[in-house]
């Protein structure tokens, strides 16, 4: 589809809209769509809006087509949530079990990139946890602990995804009272443990201080069920950066491997026939009329370089 | 004595030393992997579920998460920091983790053809003001746009000159020239935009590339063929091409000064037919514009009945009836009075009105 639209803008207004909706250079941060399903329970709403409340761009009621809403918000991040009841026929006794499901993914030119299912276990929400909250848009801190998010394929997309997620617009420096908020994620068990704390920066003698942490906001342990990953090639054209951005290595600099810069000079062929090794006042070359001030100017130097000499 | 008192000073100070550092200090058997632009950190020991499972998992969890956050806030701490406005703030590197992106990369767009003559002429864009001063109204106003501040079509009086024809409106020609550059503007955007898509540029007034019907397309191959330096001339046809019929001339006048016996004949011809008592009547023509008037008149009246229908009830099938009867009269007198010579051309089996 060709990206230059033959309608042109007719106000500052929409072609500043048009522009900010274009493919760029270097992209701005991700939004996130926040959709609840058919049968959402207060639970997964609560969930839905305490995990990202400040991406939020706008909730849906129904979820037609993901694309369609990705497209009309601009948002490349989505959260789903929804609530089934599934009715398991016993011979005697007929049971419900009832399961909150969180759809989280992620889109690639409109189209879905990665999609991966959690089935939320147990969780306890911003308000059941009585403690002083981080202010909102804090960058966070992410942590990311267990093997499975370094071994196993889905956890490494659902690592991505998770980060892509989380980590905030990024910026070039960070204020050191301002590192309040840490998001904890532990693969442990079969289980995904999701833990949001806050931490206090306390005196530890030395410049680096000693972190305590209190546990604050939402809760929430997950269950990986299914997953739809894009393919490796999908996966690598999107990963694909302008060429623009890429860093400009300076030419004729190295570095050590103990971290010394060198430089490279190019010269001109020196004639090393005609190299000097020694300054001899008395041959150098005087400016304007040569002959006769030489002779004249040569017997004072010379006296000046004997004395010099001795 | 003394020596003593420095030695245990001196282990004293030690001892404390180890101890602040301890405070901040973690052990961990593999190191944890930072991205510390993304403030992130990356922990692949192996956690024992033994000690999970003993201990109660919140305090479990919540000490795991504080050993982890140590050593990234540890690790944000070697970054330099400066001062900036009463805070102290610490200076991040680049994120390090690939991410994908939201969209692809925007394409280079290829220069338009004004953007090719500016390079190849070495011209530079000179940033000029939004707002210039206007003399007449006193104030700044716009340079271009709503309400600009040397608009000629706005102007109240002009002055006619001296070589234009003094009765030509000379506000409308101005409003004319300006409607002109407009569509001569969004014209060479169009064919910008169609040549940055590598499109076929179309040429004037064969704009459309979709379902061309079959007279379109054969006007676009004759003005294909004559868009040639001799303008078609030398041109060849296909085998099974028939010549284009005359495409060009529309009317074909005589010279002025060239035949004197035929333009004697000729005048002295129409002079016959002005003086000739019989009217002058091709009954050919006549029936066949009478028979293409019904025609026309039943297809207004279909289309308006169809009209009627769908909007309000009853179209007005006014004074039709009148008018046929009056021309279908006059078309049987000519028959009548031209005999049977002249009684050809298309005659339909139509009874006549009187």
């Amino acid at each position: 589809e060709g990206q230059i639209s033959s309608v042109k803008p007719k106000t500052k207004r929409s072609k500043r809209f048009l522009e900010s909706r274009a493919p760029k250079l270097i992209e701005d941060v991700k939004t996130a769509m926040i959709m609840k399903g058919g049968n959402t329970s207060q639970t997964v709403t609560q969930a839905l809006k305490d995990i990202v409340s400040s991406n939020i761009t706008r909730p849906f009621e129904d979820s037609t087509s993901l694309e369609f809403f990705s497209k009309k918000t601009d948002s490349s991040l989505f959260l789903f949530g929804s609530h089934n009841k599934k009715r398991d026929h016993m011979p005697n006794d007929v049971c419900v079990t009832v399961s909150f499901v969180l759809f989280a993914g992620r889109l690639f030119d409109f189209h879905v990139l990665d999609m991966i299912e959690l089935g939320i276990e147990k969780y306890v929400s911003l308000s059941d946890v009585k403690a002083s909250k981080c202010p909102e848009g804090t960058k966070p801190m992410l942590v990311f602990a267990g093997e499975a998010f370094d071994t196993d394929n889905e956890h490494k997309r659902l690592k991505s995804l998770l980060l892509d997620f989380f980590r905030g617009p990024t910026v070039s420096a960070v204020r050191l009272a301002g590192l309040e908020h840490v998001l904890h994620f532990t693969a442990l068990d079969g289980k995904i443990y999701m833990r949001s704390y806050r931490s206090l920066l306390k005196k530890s003698g030395c410049r680096t201080p000693r972190i305590e942490l209190e546990e604050i906001g939402p809760s929430c342990d997950l269950v990986l069920r299914r997953t739809h990953l894009a393919s490796d090639d999908l996966y690598k054209l999107a990963h694909r950066q302008p060429k623009a951005l890429k860093a400009k290595k300076k030419k004729n600099i190295s570095h050590d491997a103990f971290g010394t810069k060198f430089g490279r000079v190019h010269m001109q062929k020196q004639d090393l026939s005609k190299l000097r090794t020694r300054k001899m006042k008395g041959l150098r070359k005087r400016k304007g009329n040569v002959v006769a001030e030489e002779q004249d100017g040569q017997a004072p130097k010379v006296a000046k370089e004997a004395e010099h000499t001795e | 004595m003394a020596a003593c008192s420095v030695e245990a000073l001196l282990a004293k100070a030690e001892q404390e030393e180890a101890e602040k550092l301890k405070s901040i200090s973690v052990q961990k058997e593999l190191d944890l992997e930072f991205d510390i632009g993304n403030l992130l950190a990356c922990d692949k020991n192996r956690i024992d579920l033994r000690e999970f499972r003993e201990q109660k998992k919140e305090d479990f969890l919540r000490s795991l998460a504080r050993d982890n956050t140590q050593l990234l806030i540890n690790e944000i701490w070697k970054q330099p920091t400066e001062r900036v406005q009463e805070a102290i703030v610490v200076k991040l590197p680049d994120p390090a983790t690939p991410l994908p992106r939201e969209k692809p990369p925007p394409k280079a767009k290829p220069p338009t053809k004004w953007e090719q003559f500016a390079k190849l002429k070495g011209i530079q864009k000179k940033k000029k003001t939004n707002l210039v001063w206007d003399e007449t109204a006193k104030e700044w106003k716009r340079r271009w746009g709503y309400k600009r501040a040397k608009d000629d079509t706005k102007e109240w009086l002009i002055e006619v000159p001296e070589t234009a024809d003094p009765n030509e409106d000379q506000f409308a020609k101005r409003v004319k020239a300006k409607t002109e550059r407009v569509a001569k503007n969004e014209y060479n955007r169009l064919k910008n935009i169609a040549r940055a898509q590598k499109g076929k540029v179309p040429v004037m007034g064969l704009a459309t590339s979709t379902q061309q019907s079959k007279e379109e397309l054969s006007l676009a191959v004759s003005v294909a063929k004559t868009s040639t330096a001799s303008a078609g001339r030398f041109q060849d046809r296909l085998p099974k091409e028939k010549a284009p019929k005359n495409m060009g001339k529309k009317r074909k006048f005589e010279p002025l000064i060239g035949d004197f016996s035929n333009e004697r004949h000729k005048q002295l011809e129409l002079l016959k037919l002005m003086d000739g008592k019989k009217p002058k009547l091709d009954i050919t023509k006549a029936v066949n514009k009478q028979m293409r008037e019904e025609d026309r008149e039943e297809a207004a009246a279909k289309y308006k009945k169809r009209a009627g229908k769908k909007g309000r009830k009853g179209g007005n099938m006014s004074g039709k009836g009148k008018g046929k009867g009056g021309k279908g009269g006059k078309g049987k007198g000519g028959k009548a009075g031209g005999g049977g010579g002249g009684g050809g051309g298309k005659r339909r089996g139509k009874p006549g009105k009187h």
